[in-house]
C-alpha cells in the first residue's frame, strides 16, 4: 500500500483555501481578526455580564427540562420530608423535586441565580464605568440607551424568575407587584386583572411569567445584546488617552488571537466563580420557605438586590394619600410615588442624559478617548450622588435585616433612610466634587514642579529644600494630557521599577545602590549566646 | 284585718335575709377556692421563695404582685413564663431596655424550677409538661404549615429571628432546647402573642417543636445559608465574593499584555 504523504505545514493553508473556495469568509473574516481591541482592566466589566448571561442561558435551558410552570394543586410527595403530604402548585412542587430530586439539579438552579445577581451586579458596574469615564458620549450615545434598556429588561427578568417556584416569598413578591400596578390611577384596575386574569393570583400567572421569562425576556435580552455588541464592533472601543492614542485611532490587541483567547479565559474565570458561588453558598431556600399562601408573610421577605431600592423606597416613603373627588372619588395611594413615579424618573433620565449633558456643554464633537473621573468633576459628583443615592435606598430594602442584627431601632433605621436620602446625595457631590479638583491640583503641580524625590536638601545657610525631579525640561511645565501623570521616582525609571507581586514579592528586589565613597557595609558578627559551664 | 305594718316589716326582712343567705351560699359553692394562698407552700417552693426573695424582689414586688415602673406583677404568670424567662436568662434583666436579651442564665436548672413552682403556688397560671424531649412524635409536616403561617413572620422562615418596630425583636430561635420553645408559646414573653393549649394544642406544639428542631437544625443542602437572611446577605454576597473575584480576575487578565 502506497503511502501518502501528507505535509502538516501546508495543511491549514490548504484547509483554509477550501473553506474559501466555498464559503468565500476571508475578506470579512480578515477585518474582525484585524480588530483592534484596546487593553483595560476596566474595559473587561461588560464582558462580566455577557458571560454570566451566557451561564444564565445554559442553566435555565437546563432548569426548563424539570420545571413545570403549573398553578394546578397537587400533594407533594417528594424526598423532602418536612413538607410531605402539604398542597401545593405543581410549579412549588417541581421546583421542590428539581432541588432535591433531580440530579445536580439544586447546583444548577443556585448557578442559575447567583449568576442572574452577578448579571445585575455586572451591569451596574460596567455602567458606572461608562459613565464616570464619558464613554457615552457622541457617537455612543444610542448603546448607552441600550445598556440602560439591559439593566430594566435584565430586572424584568429578574422579577419574572424570582415569581415562578410560586414558594412563599416569590408569592409576597407577587402580592407586591399587584399592589404596585393597582396603585395606577385610572389604568390600575384594568391593568392588574389584564395580567393577573382577574383578580390576585388568578390561576394562570405562573403559565405567563414563564413565557415570559424563559422565551420573550431572554429574546429580547440576546437581541440587545447583539445590538450592543455589534455598535461596540462598529463604532470602535474607546480608549483611554496616552502616547499614540489620540481620537482617530485605536490602540490595542487585535481581535484573534490574544484578545480571543483572554476572552475564552475571562468567560472560565466567570463561570468559574458564578459554579463556586452556587457549590459554597446556598441561595433561595425555597424548601424554607413553603409553598405560597396568603396568609404567609416571613420577616426578612426581601427581593433580590437590584430590587431592594424599589423595597428601600416604599418603605422610607410617608403614607400620604390623595384623594380625588370627582365622581365616586379617585385615590392614589402612596404606594404609586415610590414604586412607579421614582422607576419612571430612574428609567428616563438616565436615557436622556448624554444628550443633557452634551446640550448643557454645547458639545457636538465626537469623542472616542475617555476622560478621567478627575478632570470632570461635575459628572464624577453627579454619579457619585446617584450611587448614593441608590444605596441609602438599597440599605433601606433591608433595613430590618440591618436593625435587627445590628441591635439597631426599625424605626430609627427608618428615619436615618428618610433624613439620609435627602442629605446624603448632596454630601457625596461635594466630597467627590473636592476630591476631583484636589486630584486635578496634585497632577497639575507634579507637572510643573516634578515629582517629590524624598530627598531634603539643607542649604549653607541652614534653609531645607526639598528637592523635586523636573517631568519636563528646562524646568517648563508640562502640559496635562488626561492620563496619568507619574507621582512617584521608580514610575520614572529613577529607582528601578516597584516589585511586581500582590502580597509577597513575586522577585528579589533589587541591590540597594551603594554610594561609592562608603565602604561597603559589612554584615554584622553572628551573635552568639553566652553559655555558662557547669 | 289588715296585716300590721309591724309584720310585713319582719316578714320582708327576713325574706331579704334568705336571699342573702341563698346567694351566699350560691357564691360560696360556684366561686373557685380563694384558699389556695393560705394552703402551705411545697418544700420546692419554700426553696423557690428563698430565692425570690434576694433576687426577684426588688422589681416583683414581696409578695410578686409588682411594682409600678419597675416590674409587672407575677400573679397568675405560672411556671412556664419563669422556666422562659429564668431558664433563658433573660431574668433578673441586666437593664431596662426596649426588650429582655438572653444572656447566661443566673440560677441552674434546679433553682430555675424552684422559683417556677413558687410563682405557681402563688397564682396559679400555665405549667410547662414534664421532660426534656418535648418534640418526638411530633409531625413535621404539620408544624411546618403552623411555623409559616404563625411563627415566620416574626422568626423568619429559617428561625433566624427579626426586627420589630421600637428597638423590639424576634430572637433567633433555630438553635432553642424543646422545653423554651413550648414555655414562649404557652406565656407569650415579651411582645410574643400567647398560643396557649386553646389556640394551639400540646399536639400541635409538639409539631412546631418537631419542625423547628428537625428542619431548621437541619444542615443546608446548597451550602452556607448566609444567616438565612433571604436576599439581603445574598445581595451582600454577590459583591463581596462575586463581583470582587471577578473584578481581581479583571485587573490580572489585563494586566498580562
Amino acid at each position: 500500500m502506497k503511502r501518502r504523504k501528507i505535509d502538516l505545514k501546508t495543511l491549514p493553508a490548504k484547509a483554509g483555501n477550501e473553506v474559501e473556495d466555498r464559503l468565500g469568509v476571508a475578506t470579512p473574516l480578515r477585518s474582525i481578526i484585524n480588530k483592534v481591541f484596546p487593553d483595560h482592566w476596566s474595559f473587561l466589566l461588560g464582558e462580566i455580564a455577557l458571560f454570566s448571561f451566557i451561564v444564565l442561558l445554559l442553566t435555565g435551558t437546563f432548569l426548563t427540562l424539570f420545571f413545570e410552570p403549573s398553578l394546578k394543586e397537587v400533594t407533594y410527595d417528594g424526598s423532602y420530608t418536612p413538607l410531605r403530604g402539604v398542597h401545593m402548585s405543581a410549579a412549588y412542587a417541581s421546583s421542590l423535586d428539581l432541588s432535591f430530586d433531580v440530579r445536580g439539579g439544586l447546583v444548577m438552579r443556585q448557578m442559575h441565580h447567583w449568576s442572574a445577581l452577578v448579571f445585575m451586579a455586572a451591569i451596574i458596574v460596567h455602567m458606572l464605568r461608562i459613565f464616570f469615564t464619558g464613554a457615552y458620549r457622541k457617537p455612543r450615545e444610542v448603546n448607552w440607551i441600550i445598556g440602560s434598556l439591559l439593566f430594566w429588561i435584565g430586572f424584568l427578568a429578574g422579577f419574572t424568575g424570582y415569581s415562578l417556584p410560586d414558594d412563599a416569598l416569590s408569592g409576597t413578591g407577587l402580592r407586591i407587584a399587584s399592589a404596585i400596578m393597582l396603585s395606577i390611577p385610572l389604568i390600575g384596575t384594568w391593568l392588574t386583572s389584564s395580567i393577573f386574569n382577574g383578580e390576585f393570583p388568578g390561576d394562570i400567572i405562573i403559565s405567563r411569567f414563564f413565557i415570559a421569562h424563559v422565551l420573550l425576556i431572554p429574546a429580547l435580552l440576546v437581541a440587545l445584546i447583539s445590538v450592543h455588541l455589534a455598535l461596540v464592533f462598529k463604532q470602535k472601543h474607546t480608549q483611554w488617552p496616552g502616547p499614540g492614542r489620540t481620537n482617530t485611532n485605536v490602540v490595542g490587541e487585535r481581535f484573534f488571537p490574544r484578545y480571543t483567547i483572554k476572552q475564552a479565559g475571562f468567560f472560565m474565570a466567570v463561570a468559574g466563580v458564578i459554579a463556586v458561588l452556587a457549590g459554597a453558598l446556598q441561595i433561595n431556600p425555597i424548601w424554607l420557605f413553603g409553598p405560597y399562601e396568603a396568609g404567609v408573610v416571613s420577616a426578612a421577605s426581601q427581593p433580590d438586590w437590584y430590587v431592594m431600592f424599589l423595597d428601600g423606597s416604599t418603605r422610607l416613603m410617608p403614607a400620604w394619600q390623595i384623594n380625588i373627588g370627582i365622581g365616586n372619588g379617585y385615590v392614589i395611594p402612596p404606594i404609586f410615588w415610590p414604586t412607579v413615579v421614582l422607576p419612571g424618573i430612574l428609567t428616563t433620565l438616565p436615557l436622556l442624559y448624554p444628550f443633557i449633558e452634551a446640550r448643557l456643554n454645547k458639545d457636538n464633537k465626537i469623542h472616542n478617548l475617555l476622560q478621567r473621573p478627575r478632570d470632570v468633576p461635575q459628572r464624577t459628583a453627579l454619579g457619585a450622588m446617584a450611587v448614593s443615592f441608590f444605596l441609602v435606598l438599597t440599605l433601606s430594602g433591608g433595613n430590618d435585616v440591618i436593625a435587627d442584627k445590628f441591635n439597631i431601632s426599625l424605626n430609627a433605621m427608618t428615619w436615618a433612610g428618610r433624613i439620609g436620602l435627602l442629605i446624603v446625595p448632596p454630601i457625596a457631590y461635594w466630597v467627590t466634587y473636592r476630591i476631583c479638583l484636589g486630584l486635578q491640583q496634585h497632577d497639575r503641580e507634579v507637572l510643573a514642579h516634578g515629582v517629590e524625590t524624598g530627598i531634603i536638601r539643607r542649604s549653607p545657610d541652614g534653609r531645607f529644600y526639598e528637592v523635586h525631579q523636573p517631568l519636563g525640561h528646562d524646568h517648563e511645565a508640562l502640559p496635562y494630557a488626561g492620563w496619568v501623570v507619574p507621582k512617584k521616582m521608580n514610575r520614572l525609571g529613577a529607582l528601578g521599577p516597584a516589585l511586581k507581586g500582590f502580597f509577597r514579592p513575586l522577585e528579589r528586589p533589587a541591590e540597594a545602590p551603594v554610594s561609592p565613597g562608603h565602604p561597603p557595609v559589612e554584615a554584622a558578627p553572628e551573635r552568639r549566646e553566652i553559655e555558662s559551664k557547669h | 284585718m289588715p296585716r300590721s305594718r309591724a309584720r310585713r316589716r319582719v316578714a320582708s326582712a327576713l325574706r331579704l335575709i334568705a336571699a342573702l343567705v341563698f346567694a351566699g351560699g350560691l357564691y360560696t359553692a360556684f366561686a373557685p377556692a380563694i384558699s389556695a394562698q393560705d394552703a402551705p407552700l411545697s418544700p420546692a417552693a419554700m426553696e423557690g421563695k428563698a430565692l425570690f426573695d434576694t433576687s426577684c424582689i426588688s422589681c416583683h414586688g414581696m409578695n410578686a404582685q409588682g411594682i409600678e415602673g419597675r416590674g409587672p406583677s407575677l400573679i397568675g404568670v405560672g411556671g412556664a413564663s419563669v422556666e422562659f424567662q429564668v431558664g433563658t436568662g433573660r431574668m433578673p434583666l441586666g437593664s431596662q431596655g426596649a426588650q429582655a436579651v438572653e444572656k447566661p442564665p443566673v440560677f441552674n436548672e434546679e433553682q430555675t424550677r424552684q422559683l417556677a413552682q413558687y410563682v405557681q403556688e402563688l397564682g396559679g397560671g400555665p405549667q410547662l409538661p414534664e421532660g426534656n424531649d418535648l418534640h418526638s412524635g411530633g409531625d413535621v409536616a404539620a408544624g411546618g404549615q403552623i411555623f409559616r403561617l404563625n411563627c415566620s413572620s416574626c422568626h423568619a422562615f429559617g428561625g433566624g429571628g427579626g426586627a420589630l418596630s421600637s428597638g423590639k425583636f424576634a430572637p433567633r430561635i433555630s438553635d432553642t432546647d424543646d422545653r423554651v420553645i413550648w414555655a414562649a408559646m404557652l406565656s407569650g414573653p415579651q411582645n410574643m402573642p400567647v398560643f396557649g393549649d386553646n389556640q394551639l394544642t400540646p399536639d400541635q406544639k409538639r409539631d412546631v417543636i418537631a419542625y423547628i428542631q428537625e428542619t431548621l437544625k437541619d444542615r443546608d443542602p446548597g451550602g452556607f445559608n448566609l444567616g438565612r437572611l433571604g436576599p439581603t446577605t445574598e445581595g451582600l454576597a454577590v459583591f463581596v465574593v462575586g463581583i470582587t473575584a471577578l473584578i481581581f480576575t479583571a485587573l490580572w487578565i489585563a494586566g498580562k499584555s
